[in-house]
């Protein structure tokens, strides 16, 4: 599935299975002035992060906007040969993205 | 509420159907929406919204913990972190910064078959700890790391 | 001649005072038979220089008199100057030696020995050291700062001085200023160095793994992240010697992380831990060295972290240090130099390793006198025809100087009080602030002050200035913040900078405080109190975090040595110091 706003790499050596994913998502805190504007820049960001493998769950991340813009996270797991992971994100407005990567 | 759908995350069966459920827009967006702890994230004390999420504020230093995160760090808007922990049965891993205006920052939970770790980047406002707090077998433990964020330049 | 026979020999001599195994000491009682002769000794001759800063022609530079110590270091190499340095060393006072490494009887000892360094008086002399120990029994080490610093490195962006090394015959590099061009130029200046970039603690960040510009580059490991090659082997007489690169660790902190995104620093001791391991199980190496540009406090801490480390040739912070540091750790002992800077020495470490051991050392850190060595022709022709477009502008005469203007030093040297008052006259500001580099060459009285004096003093890939206004708080954090840079009693947390220089603002200074409290009762030039909330018109340059919009400061210096015609300095806006009585890294300080 094309996303993008996700990249994968999710490699398996081992037995275990690393998953690197990069998002891009400008997070924003909800704690910044706009210096233009005036006022502080509404908050705008990624609050939830589901990865499934083989249609069950191994990492659910719930983030507060203190994760940096274009978020980066990483997370291993027992097994995946040959599996297809699949990452899904969600922001505070309700904006959702998802992306799969065949385990290589 | 978010007790609820904590317990409903940890059945493996139910967040898959959740999952998919999601991707295929059969869900408004409002229903994912209440999955996420406000009050916890919310939280302008760290201990506070640590008890909120993790439902205690009793944890344990622990050297089965390791928190990898520069010494100085290069960009205080991009701090670089990675914990670690190798005891038995970890549940979830959370990250947080006090002196953040949101100290908790990122909770990973972790489960079929995945390892007690987790990479992120943060940001930190100013110099001060990184707390990372892991849940295993039921009960909290925690190990914190120093950051400094300086305004940089003028070296050399 | 003004160097007599008998200063030199005592010069060449002493640096085996501090000598580790009792072969060092034997070796120099032998008798040179002329100036620059180094008896040999051992059977690998390791040759190091750092810090060059691009100074292709000799120049004069003053060492500090103020290099304070505090917590652990105090009273400790390399915080040591004057007259507590030479007798730490055993150096004779008013000798040639005590000007190469001291600041005592400045103008009247520079003007009796002339200038130091330049790349064609270098090469005259690791020559000759490359003959006598005999074809491929040497390396030569350049631990950096090599590609930034002048006029003609600025404009060619470091491509004179690929070209001058690569004569020069220089075989492992590591580095700092190098990254301060844009990553794609940094790339590039490794393909054109003939020799090896070595660099154990940068990696490629997780972000750019993901679609990495460089992917092709040789260097790039792509398992391990690392953006440069960490380590090379090379067998000397013989030896098989591992040399470890150590980069600038605050690269991206000290300097523009705009230019080089993708790369990420740090001290990375347990990584060079392993390295080490790695090294030593792997590759049965005889000798293992570190080619580090951390700074020299910061080496003395990693060899105490680290184990199994033989030498670390040190660089960055430009101490001049005739003798190695012996540091002891867990599992053995580590020597650690620091070559000082601006192309004035040359360190030339003599080993004996037999049976896959070090088993004994001669380390002399060698001045450049360059009225003492010839010029090579082939180097000088090179230099020649490098600065011959530039030729007219470098020599543009802007002023005089009525007296030596330097900048190293914890604080206001200077010729950063002529950076700081030109900021504030041209600007029309109250109060200026410039970094505290350690480069830049000195003006001695009675020399006209070039375009290339100030480009020696400011060339960098960010010179541009700003004005604009700042609370007396923000002023005061600034301050606090590069004071902790200089001053945290924890060597990992020092940048290896010197104290911002300021103009038109006094303050008091306690370095022995913790961060936030060293600094206090900041004024203006005529004693007004500084408030915390009150508006000041600041001008300054060398904006790490985004490009200033201002003229570089270049510009802003010689327009206004051109208007001064002839410079001396009304006031040195240097800190009031509290606690620093009797510390033996500061004299001759006018405001203690």
């Amino acid at each position: 599935m094309a996303s993008k706003s996700i990249k994968i790499r999710a490699k398996f050596k081992d037995g275990v299975t690393t998953v690197k994913a990069l998002l891009t998502h400008q997070m924003e805190s909800g704690f910044r002035k706009d210096s233009k504007a005036g006022g502080m820049v509404p908050a705008h960001y990624i609050q939830e992060v589901v990865c499934e493998v083989g249609g069950k769950m191994v990492m659910n991340a719930h983030w507060s906007g203190g994760v940096s813009k274009n978020p980066y996270l990483s997370f291993k797991f027992d097994g995946g040969e040959g599996e297809k992971l699949k990452l899904t994100w969600t922001d505070n407005k309700g904006e959702t993205d998802s992306a799969e990567e065949a385990i290589g | 509420m978010n007790n609820l759908r904590r317990l409903i995350i940890k059945g493996s069966m139910a967040a898959s159907t959740l999952g998919v459920a999601v991707s295929a827009g059969l869900l408004m967006p409002t229903t994912v929406l209440a999955a996420w702890p406000a009050k916890a994230f919310g939280a302008k004390d760290m201990t506070e919204g640590l008890a909120n999420l993790l439902g205690s504020s009793e944890m344990m230093e622990s050297g089965d913990i390791s928190i990898k995160a520069p010494e100085i760090a290069e960009n205080g808007a991009v701090v670089p972190i990675t914990v670690t922990a190798t005891m038995a049965g970890v549940e979830s891993i959370t990250i947080a910064a006090p002196n953040n205006p949101a100290p908790l920052v990122a909770s990973f939970d972790l489960m079929g078959g995945a390892h007690g770790y987790a990479s992120t980047r943060i940001k930190m406002g100013k110099s001060g700890d990184v707390i990372a707090v892991v849940k295993a077998g039921g009960k909290l433990y925690t190990a914190k790391k120093g950051v400094k964020v300086t305004i940089g330049g003028c070296g050399g | 001649m003004t160097l007599s026979r008998r200063e030199f020999l005592h010069l060449m001599g002493m640096a085996g005072a501090a000598g580790l195994l009792p072969g060092s000491l034997r070796a120099s009682s032998q008798r040179p038979t002329d100036l620059y002769e180094i008896p040999r000794f051992g059977n690998v001759c390791l040759m190091h220089m750092t810090d060059c800063h691009a100074q292709l022609n000799p120049v004069y530079f003053r060492e500090p008199n103020v290099n304070l110590g505090v917590g652990g270091a105090l009273g400790k190499a390399p915080h040591l100057v004057g007259n507590a340095f030479l007798k730490h060393f055993g150096v004779t006072p008013d000798s040639s030696a005590a000007h190469a490494f001291s600041y005592l009887n400045y103008d009247a000892a520079a003007k009796t020995y002339g200038r130091v360094g330049g790349f064609a008086h270098l090469a005259s002399l690791v020559k000759r050291l490359r003959a006598e120990r005999g074809d491929g029994n040497s390396l030569l080490l350049d631990g950096g700062d090599t590609w930034q610093g002048s006029g003609t490195a600025y404009w060619t962006r470091g491509k004179d001085m690929v070209e001058a090394c690569n004569l020069l015959g220089v075989d492992i590099m590591t580095g700092h200023w190098e990254f301060t061009y844009q990553d794609r130029e940094v790339i590039e200046n490794i393909g054109e160095f003939k020799g090896e970039f070595i660099a154990q603690n940068v990696k490629v960040t997780e972000e750019a793994l993901f679609d990495y510009k460089f992917s092709d580059f040789d260097g790039f490991n792509e398992d391990a992240g690392l953006a440069f090659k960490p380590y090379t082997m090379r067998t000397v007489n013989g030896v098989r010697v591992a040399v470890i690169g150590q980069a600038f660790p605050y690269t991206p902190i000290a300097n523009p992380q705009r230019f080089i995104p993708d790369w990420t620093f740090g001290i990375q001791d347990e990584r060079m831990q392993a390295v080490v391991d790695q090294v030593r199980s792997n590759e049965k190496p005889d000798l293992v060295v570190v080619l580090s540009h951390n700074g020299m406090d910061v080496d003395l801490k990693m060899a105490e972290q680290v184990t199994g480390i033989d030498v670390i040739f040190g660089g960055h912070t430009h101490d001049g240090m005739p003798a190695p540091t012996v540091v002891e750790n867990s599992s053995g002992k580590t020597l650690v130099t620091n070559a000082g800077s601006n192309g004035k020495f040359l360190g030339v470490m003599d080993l004996d390793v037999r049976n896959g051991k070090l088993q004994g050392f001669q380390y002399r850190l060698v001045p450049i006198f360059s009225n003492l060595l010839k010029a090579d022709p082939a180097m000088q022709a090179y230099i020649d025809q490098v600065r011959a477009p530039y030729k007219t502008q470098l020599e543009e005469p802007l002023a005089l100087a009525e007296e030596t203007l330097y900048r190293r030093g914890n604080f206001n040297g200077t010729f950063d009080q002529v950076i700081c008052d030109a900021l504030n006259k041209v600007n029309d500001a109250q109060i200026s602030l410039s970094p505290g580099f350690r480069w830049g060459t000195t003006v001695i009285p009675g020399q006209t002050i070039t375009m290339e004096n100030v480009m020696d003093q400011t060339c960098i890939t960010y010179p541009e200035t700003y004005r604009r206004e700042m609370s007396g708080a923000d002023i005061k954090a600034i301050l606090e913040d590069v004071g902790d840079n200089l001053f945290n009693p924890d060597p990992y947390f020092q940048q290896g900078g010197d104290m911002v220089r300021v103009g038109g603002l006094d303050y008091v200074c306690d370095p022995n405080q913790s961060f936030g409290k060293r600094i206090s009762d900041m004024t203006l030039d005529d004693g007004t109190k500084i408030e915390a909330n009150k508006k000041y018109m600041v001008a300054g340059w060398a904006t790490v975090g985004s490009q200033s919009p201002g003229r570089p400061i270049w510009d802003v210096v010689a327009d206004y040595l051109r208007d001064q015609k002839q410079v001396k300095i009304n006031k040195l806006n240097t800190p009031k110091l509290v606690g620093m009585k009797g510390n033996p890294g500061l004299e001759d300080y006018p405001a203690a």
